[in-house]
């Protein structure tokens, strides 16, 4: 039940917003979360954005996956 | 950038399926939960645990909202339906889950509205003179919707709505399983969504007391092996850390509006977990200058214990005690089309999860470990 997409804000006015998902928009509230724009990647939960999505850490989490040491080092 | 494809690529899967193995040859049996029924998905449609090294396994958690709502709760629930002038609006999920006398989808005749937020029940409620009844379910992740929404229903005087509040707080519900001497639990991957709005800090009691290794994980397969990762470097480096793998979205003391919102409207109390017992701290109940709101105390409801014998098992699942398939029932009396407990119920649910993904044919059929 905690399952939460990412979904792009594409619309804000106010405490509400409209994101996007693959061609599809749903309005959201945007009562949890501080200084979001349009552009952003929220997630997503129940009707709420729950958290905006951080790029900067996105791509070190993406880098991490590629940096596989040697057999024998950590 | 979309964040999600970009975690899913199948050759960095094989390279990190590579390091756990290597990792964890030389560590000794190791029994790791992952507590949210979201992550239990990810696993189960990755066919990850059949690829996990013989010395690792991964046990589902309490981490599935429906789940762990006790019988008392849906009794009082479908009590309500019973009554006239009442609209119950609730996440679907929660329609198929029995409680003591049967579930919500049977109540024919009784107005149920499925809602996908909390939003939406407190709009049929500007609608209808009806009393609207919201089944407020679900954990840290979904309490500050909710919260927010009692707010915006205080603040436009809306009269006609209430909550049958069962929220749940994570940490504490990890706390129990280790307090519990048969459960053998060596580290957590923590739940996600929840830690987002919570943060890192909850966690640490685990590492620190308990001595567990906590990774918190994203949900998209590539996340969960990372996760798997850096819990086996903390066993190789002998130490038990709250570490966040899921960095893009969860930032060390979590969301703190959310937190603040929850904090308004909620307190902290004593809350029944199904299988689980009364766990202190562990549930969130509406404050007293919201009490309006609280359907408990509008329609004078009593939250009893059933003592109702099903041989369910889910209680013991939940704990991580036994896997789906150790049930008696499982596959056999209790499918997914008549589920006979909620952790079958649920698409989140361990035994539903297992039953989807580890039963397939041509897959190889579960093997006992
Ligand atoms: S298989 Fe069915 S009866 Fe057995 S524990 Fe799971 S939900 Fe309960």
């Amino acid at each position: 039940m905690c399952l939460a997409v990412p979904m792009k804000l594409v619309e804000k006015k106010g405490e509400e917003g409209v994101v996007e998902l693959a061609g599809v928009r749903r309005k959201i509230r945007l009562d949890l979360v501080d200084n979001v724009r349009v552009g952003d990647y929220l997630i997503v939960h129940a009707g709420f954005a729950i958290e905006k999505l951080n790029l900067k850490e996105a791509k070190k989490t993406l880098k991490l996956f590629q940096e596989i040491p040697a057999p024998g080092q950590k | 950038m979309r964040f999600l494809t970009e975690y899913r690529d199948t050759e960095k899967l094989e390279s990190l399926y590579g390091r756990i193995s290597r990792l964890a040859s030389g560590l000794p049996r190791l029994n790791l939960m992952e507590v949210c029924g979201t992550h239990t998905m990810t696993i189960g449609r990755a066919g990850l645990r059949r690829r996990l090294p013989e010395n690792i396994s991964l046990l589902s958690g309490p981490g599935c909202p429906v789940c762990v709502t006790p019988d008392s709760y849906l009794d009082a629930a479908i009590k309500l339906t019973e009554r006239k002038n009442i609209c119950l609006a609730t996440f679907g999920d929660m329609m198929k889950v029995p409680g003591s006398q049967g579930n919500l989808e049977e109540r024919q005749g009784s107005e149920i509205a499925v809602v996908y937020s909390p939003l939406e029940a407190l709009e049929i409620a500007r609608k209808t003179i009806k009393e609207v009844v919201f089944l407020a379910v679900g954990f840290e992740t979904t309490a500050p919707s909710v919260a927010s929404v009692v707010l915006t229903a205080a603040r436009e005087k809306i009269k006609n709505f209430s909550l049958l509040v069962a929220h749940k707080l994570i940490p504490p519900a990890m706390a129990c399983l280790l307090q519990d001497r048969k459960v053998k639990i060596d580290g957590f991957i923590c739940p996600g969504h929840v830690s987002a709005i919570i943060g890192a800090r909850p966690y640490r009691v685990i590492a620190e007391r308990y001595h567990r290794p906590c990774v918190i994980a994203g949900f998209e397969i590539l996340d969960v092996l990372q996760a798997l990762v850096m819990l086996l470097v903390q066993f190789q480096e002998k130490r038990a850390a709250v570490e966040i793998q899921y960095s893009r979205c969860v930032q060390p003391a979590g969301n703190l509006r959310a937190r603040h919102l929850m904090a308004e409207v909620f307190k902290v109390g004593d809350a029944e977990w199904r299988g689980m017992g009364v766990i202190p701290k562990s549930g969130l109940f509406l404050k007293k200058e919201y009490s309006e709101f609280d359907a408990v105390r509008r329609f004078s409801l009593q939250l009893v214990k059933s003592e109702k014998f099903t041989g369910c098992r889910c209680g013991d699942i939940l704990k991580g005690l036994i896997a789906p398939p150790d049930c008696p029932c499982f596959g056999q009396s209790c499918t997914p089309a008549r589920p006979k407990g909620p952790c079958m119920v649920s698409s989140e649910g361990a035994c539903a999860a297992y039953y989807r993904y580890e039963l397939l044919p041509g897959r190889g059929k579960w093997q006992k470990s």
